[in-house]
């Protein structure tokens, strides 16, 4: 079986944000990456079905050549392949375009099954898999937790409000993994040596003009001061007055 | 009249309240709203769509199985047939999984998790947190239909006159199928919609711990207890209550955070909370910084003083 795992870099989740000059951009000097949380996730899956059904691992980026560093760390797991789609400019994309160069690319591949993580936590649209699912016109199930797949397909959980969903659906197939689905793997002294010996493929992704326009970016307001209401239990009356009569919530 | 499609998650017909939230937000854009509505007890909903601002409600019959692709054509199709200028949803775990196929299918720019909509010359303006709220963008989408889910707890719920025409159209039908949802016990509401959060941390030393935080939270009687991810990687709670970057998104009226420190990653769940409160032995914990209410102490000798405090302030209201 064909199966891609599409990953995205992003800046640590303790990052601090400073707004670029432009009023409209985040200022990246000094920003360190990695990959986003859920699309080490995705990764494992992808290499623990081909372990499991057979076949071969190629791991899909959009963005810039710096990826070629995390992107070796997946060859080093077990990933067989890796391409980047090199757009400079990746940053600006939104998550349709980012979906269709990525769909385009899939199709490229002949991928029969994609592993995507349930939200990069960048900028947090959870879109890009679904959204690659509707251009590939495939089944798609998001928010994964849990997977059993045969050759046809398979069977899923996903956590929603309401409760654990239990879902079938064919192959091929968008699955997106969510926080309990797997523990990634470390790679080896084994694999880094293999890896880096592997090419990593860069080609340019298909074009789309973005149709998200960011006019501002800014810091969330400070919230407005706090205060120490007390020390241990003798401070509770003071509390349930604050929430009572100041906040208002109780 | 111009139009915009709002997708209502329900109940038998009880629509959920981020969908009326959804719904509200179509009214204040002044478009005329049409809900629509899939699956088992689907036309029940009329009257609350009605009373929440709803002029029409669109019910998807056939869908006795929710699919989410399945739905997401249906939504599609209701989008074509009215000339809808927008497409809106809760950002709930289905809304979410409905907007990037729907936007897909429509070959538009989504827009999710959104905090504020304004809709002017024709024009869709949204906010909507990034960086897990680090930072606020404010977009707009070129795309000729309009796709947003919208942040639950933010928007107000609208008030409708009269009765919404309803219409019934046969589900599309789709590929994905969901047989089966082990329902958590009807009296656990969810820690992303519940008015009032109580979340525990790894201050609570072990998972038995949590019976204080259970304890306050049913005192309150309309609180989920969350968690912060120490506690869930530790197996303590379940993954579902995790709040913060790698778990939810929280913005109830009143968020109680005991025994957690206030790392970046957890405020970037429950940052946008109305009211934050702190209880923690550490008075230089970061979770002050953002806290509208500190107590500094243990958490096993105020949290229990605090439920029968609420108790009593309950049974006085
Ligand atoms: C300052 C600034 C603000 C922005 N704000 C917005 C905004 O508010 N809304 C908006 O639509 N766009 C915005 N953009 C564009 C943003 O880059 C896109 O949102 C992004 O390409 C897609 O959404 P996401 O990163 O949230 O991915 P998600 O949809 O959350 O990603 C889910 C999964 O899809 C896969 N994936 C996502 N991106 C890639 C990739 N590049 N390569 C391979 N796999 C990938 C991964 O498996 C990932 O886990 C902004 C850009 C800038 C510069
Ligand atoms: C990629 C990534 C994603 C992450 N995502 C999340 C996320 O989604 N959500 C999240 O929460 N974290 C997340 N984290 C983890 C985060 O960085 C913190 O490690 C975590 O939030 C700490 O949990 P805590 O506050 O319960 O524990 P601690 O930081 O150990 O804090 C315990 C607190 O309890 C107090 N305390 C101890 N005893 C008592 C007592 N008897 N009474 C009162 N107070 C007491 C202490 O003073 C301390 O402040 C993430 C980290 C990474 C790297």
């Amino acid at each position: 079986m064909k199966i891609i795992a599409c990953v995205k870099r992003v800046p640590l989740t303790d990052a601090q944000v400073k707004v670029g000059a432009d009023g409209a951009s985040i200022d990246s000097t000094g920003l360190v990456y990695s990959l986003s949380f859920y699309d080490d996730l995705a990764v494992e899956e992808a290499i623990k079905t081909k372990e499991k059904l057979g076949g071969e691992v190629t791991v899909l980026t959009l963005g810039s050549s710096d990826a070629s560093k995390e992107l070796r760390e997946c060859l080093a797991k077990g990933a067989d392949n890796a391409t980047i789609l090199l757009d400079p400019n990746w940053a600006a994309r939104d998550a349709r375009s980012t979906a269709k160069a990525l769909a385009a690319r899939v199709k490229e591949l002949g991928g029969e099954l994609v592993f995507c993580g349930r939200v990069a936590t960048d900028r947090d649209q959870s879109a890009v898999g679904p959204m690659l699912s509707a251009y590939l016109g495939w089944a798609c199930v998001t928010d994964v937790i849990k997977l059993e797949l045969t050759a046809t397909g398979g069977t899923a959980q996903r956590e929603t409000e309401s409760g654990i969903e239990t879902v079938s659906f064919p192959l091929p197939a968008v699955i997106t993994c969510d926080k309990g689905l797997n523990e990634p793997r470390l790679a080896g002294l084994k694999g880094i040596m293999a890896a880096k010996k592997k090419t990593i493929d860069e080609t340019a992704p298909v074009a789309v003009d973005a149709a998200v326009k960011v006019l501002k970016v800014e810091l969330p307001a400070a919230r407005k001061a706090g205060r120490i209401v007390g020390e241990g239990a003798a401070a509770v009356p003071a509390l349930i007055d604050a929430l009572r009569n100041e906040a208002k919530v109780l | 009249m111009t139009s915009i499609l709002v997708f209502v998650e329900h109940k038998n017909g009880a629509p959920r309240r981020a969908s009326l939230e959804a719904l509200g937000a179509a009214c204040a854009t002044g478009l005329t709203p049409i809900a629509l509505a899939t699956g088992p007890g689907a036309a029940n909903a009329a009257a609350p769509l009605s009373a929440a601002g709803a002029k029409k409600l669109v019910v998807v019959t056939g869908a006795d199985s929710y699919s989410p692709d399945g739905a997401a054509a249906d939504v599609v199709a209701a989008v074509k047939s009215h000339g809808a200028v927008a497409f809106l949803a809760a950002a709930s775990s289905t809304g979410k999984d409905l907007l990037g196929r729907v936007a897909g299918l429509l070959d538009c720019a989504p827009l999710s998790d959104c905090t504020s909509l304004t809709y002017a010359g024709g024009t869709f303006t949204v906010q909507r947190p990034i960086l897990a709220g680090k930072a606020i963008v404010t977009a707009q989408s070129q795309s000729a239909i309009f796709c947003a889910t919208l942040r639950p707890n933010t928007f107000a719920v609208a008030t409708g006159s009269g009765s919404a025409e309803v219409v019934s159209v046969a589900s599309a039908g789709g590929k994905v199928t969901v047989t089966g949802v082990a329902a958590k016990g009807d009296a656990k509401l969810d820690v992303k919609e519940a008015p009032v959060v109580v979340s525990g941390g790894r201050g609570l030393r072990e998972a038995a711990g949590f019976k204080i935080v259970e304890d306050l939270a049913s005192a309150f009687g309309n609180a989920a207890v969350g968690a912060s991810r120490a506690v869930v990687d530790s197996h303590w709670r379940p993954h579902g209550e995790q709040v913060g970057q790698t778990g939810k998104t929280v913005a109830p009226q009143l968020y109680i955070a005991v025994g957690i420190s206030g790392a970046i990653q957890h405020l970037a769940g429950m940052r946008t909370s109305k009211v934050i409160v702190a209880i923690n032995k550490d008075a230089a914990a970061p979770i002050f910084k953002v806290a509208d209410y500190g107590i500094v102490g243990d958490a096993f000798e105020i949290v229990p003083a605090l439920t029968e405090a609420v108790k009593k302030a309950k049974a006085a209201n």
